[in-house]
């Protein structure tokens, strides 16, 4: 069931944990501790699985605080959470200036926090034994908007590869993963071929993938981590020496030194203002930063160094608006820019 | 004289009683009939936008893309490839089954063998779905060289499986409806068993087997689930079945799950799908009505 449709189905099964949870907390007294409230939470499948962690952990600790964790991309969650209909929202891209100006319409403001770095991921099926690397070029040709339906056998992308059928798969236009990919890749964000599987859950992709001999996808490096037995992680090289020369194969290691380029990225939680007066927000987003060291690399992201989650945790202190990465993605966000940028907005 | 009243009352409430029936009856009138105007009106609005000739003759289908092509073939020929590979299952196994259970089995295999294949029908499409992608897709690529993951013909041939039920059930009641005086005819002049089911029955039951393989096609062409899980979401213009496509009402199910804008190209573009999906099912369920009607005329 979890292919398909695991985003519908996270709010039964979590409504259907709150209940549960609500039962069992009948008894508690309301301690210095016992807080209750629902938090709601939409947005990126990329940022999913940390969110849903801290959720599930933070349950432990809160027992009578819901917190629901919905997917419906990059995009869609934006849009909800520039219409003010949720508390937090994650994202895999910084957020971009229409949706920007939406939520100043809307008088939504927000505080930004980086909470983690990503790698997009290239995969094949582990039967392909013809791509060994493939170039940043390579990955244009292929996807550009003029590829589709011209460039369809691997031989056109390479020409010492087979001349067969190549099947690709890749997250759906509402996916922020999509519009980084599109943007680091292509050069202009949104822009790709239309002709290829496309869905907004990755699970799905892996299963594409997992089982088509001719199929080449990308996504988050930590559904990779996931399902690493039943696919193969091609290397790739951006033709730049200066990020490690040949072709890199994206690792905690490469990601974190920005030697994994162009297709590293930090993602993002973006918290409404308002709803940080709620204890419950508050008390969650705390636990999120002082957690996020562990838990993240527990789900197969990179955790930003703890410098990074001290100053976001000033931000949030002291409720400092607005974003530093806005604009659309960015492509090349080193660490070290991540944490100047940061540093600044602190001040 | 105390009669009139009680009767009258009895009356009235006998008129409010038929009014809720009829308000009942109406409900689903009425809802068709707003579903009917909601696609016509999202239609119209949409090929203000996009050019019926270009609807028609452009071979691609990209809406949510950078390079907007708007042609319905590859959905229109995923749909028919998936509901062709079904049918190429359930009307043979459908019809030779309905055949078996109407001329041949003893009355207590019937009995038997009927509920449990109607039991096929019970179970949920998602079901199927999974079963496709899951079990058939993994086993038929260990004979079939070069089928993807996502493929027509693995959930062709589930859904082949379950529409089988409604073509055996229904070709048989109109198997049974031939009269057995035709059979004892048959019979009286020498013809064996195998002669007068097929020289004899069919025949005489064809309008009613036509019937069910038209609904047949028609559950086919809507069937959404099983499309939707096991062969994949690329509309390509082909007629392999061995690579990922998608259906008609695989696209509207995909842009149904992202978060697709009121009012925006985009969305529009599931209602005409919507549309193109109620006329060939429209059409179809009129054509085995007719010739369902004309089937029971016959031996009245």
């Amino acid at each position: 069931m979890r292919i398909l449709f695991r985003g519908l189905l996270t709010f039964p099964l979590a409504a259907a944990l709150v209940v549960l949870s609500g039962c069992g907390g009948d008894g508690v007294k309301e301690g210095a501790r016992g807080v209750a409230g629902s938090i709601t939470v939409d947005g990126s499948s990329t940022v999913f699985p940390i969110t849903e962690a801290m959720a599930e952990e933070f349950r432990r600790e809160q027992p009578d605080v819901r917190v629901t964790v919905g997917v419906s991309g990059t995009g869609g969650g934006f849009k909800k959470f520039s219409r003010g209909e949720i508390d937090i929202c994650d994202a895999s891209r910084p957020i971009k200036d229409a949706e920007l100006q939406m939520a100043r319409q809307n008088k939504v403001d927000f505080v930004e926090l980086p909470v983690a770095y990503d790698g997009i991921a290239i995969l094949v099926n582990p039967k392909n034994t013809w791509c060994e690397s493939i170039t940043v070029e390579e990955l244009k040709r292929l996807w550009e908007p003029s590829a589709q339906n011209k460039v369809t056998r691997w031989n056109q992308v390479r020409p010492n590869w087979p001349d067969r059928e190549i099947h690709l798969f890749g997250p759906g236009v509402d996916s922020g993963t999509y519009d980084y990919f599109t943007g680091a890749i292509v050069g202009k964000e949104g822009a790709s071929r239309g002709d290829f599987t496309s869905s907004e859950d990755d699970n799905v992709l892996v299963q594409g993938i997992a089982a088509d001999e001719l199929a080449l996808g990308f996504f988050g490096y930590a559904y990779y981590e996931e399902n690493k037995d039943r696919l193969r992680v091609v290397p790739v090289n951006d033709g730049n020496p200066q990020n490690g020369d040949g072709p890199i194969v994206p690792t905690v290691d490469t990601v974190k030194n920005s030697t994994y380029q162009p297709l590293s990225r930090p993602i993002f939680i973006y918290v409404r203002r308002e709803s940080l007066d709620r204890s419950e927000v508050s008390l969650f987003i705390d636990f999120y930063l002082k957690n996020a060291p562990s838990l993240v690399s527990q789900v197969g992201y990179i955790p930003l160094p703890d410098e990074a989650y001290q100053l976001a945790h000033g931000r949030v202190a002291r409720k400092v608006t607005g974003s530093v990465f806005a604009g659309g993605s960015q492509v090349g966000v080193s660490v070290q820019d991540l944490l100047k940028k940061e540093s600044a907005a602190a001040e | 004289m105390r009669l009139l009243p009680k009767s009258f009352r009895a009356n009235k409430r006998e008129r409010g009683i038929e009014y809720f029936l009829l308000f009942c009856a109406s409900l689903s009138i009425l809802t068709t009939l707003g579903i009917v105007g909601v696609l016509l009106f999202e239609t119209i609005d949409f090929f203000r936008e996009v050019s019926i000739l270009s609807f028609f003759t452009d071979t691609q289908w990209t809406p949510l893309f950078a390079q907007k092509h708007f042609g319905i073939w590859p959905l229109l020929t995923g749909t028919i490839l998936i509901s062709g590979i079904a049918m190429l299952v359930a009307l043979p196994a459908g019809l030779l089954s309905a055949l078996y259970l109407s001329e041949y089995a003893p009355d207590r295999v019937r009995r038997m063998v009927k509920p449990v294949l109607e039991i096929l029908a019970g179970v949920p499409t998602v079901v199927y779905g999974y079963f496709a992608l899951l079990f058939v897709t993994p086993l038929l690529q260990k004979f079939v060289p070069g089928l993807a993951g996502f493929n027509a013909l693995s959930p062709g041939i589930v859904m082949g499986v379950m529409i089988l039920p409604l073509v055996s059930s229904l070709s048989e009641d109109a198997m049974q409806a031939v009269p057995r005086s035709l059979r004892e005819g048959a019979y009286a002049l020498g013809s064996t068993n195998l002669q007068v089911s097929f020289r004899i029955v069919i025949p005489a039951a064809f309008s009613g087997i036509t019937a069910s393989f038209i609904l047949a096609v028609s559950r086919a062409i809507g069937e959404t689930m099983i499309v939707a899980i096991a062969a994949g979401q690329q509309p390509r213009l082909t007629g392999n079945p061995l690579v990922p496509i998608e259906t008609m009402t695989a696209y509207i199910v995909q842009v149904s799950m992202g978060d697709t804008p009121v009012g925006t190209l985009e969305y529009k573009t599931i209602f005409v799908v919507g549309m193109m999906l109620f006329l060939s099912t429209f059409v179809l369920n009129i054509l085995s009505q007719r010739l369902r009607a004309r089937f029971r005329e016959v031996y009245r």
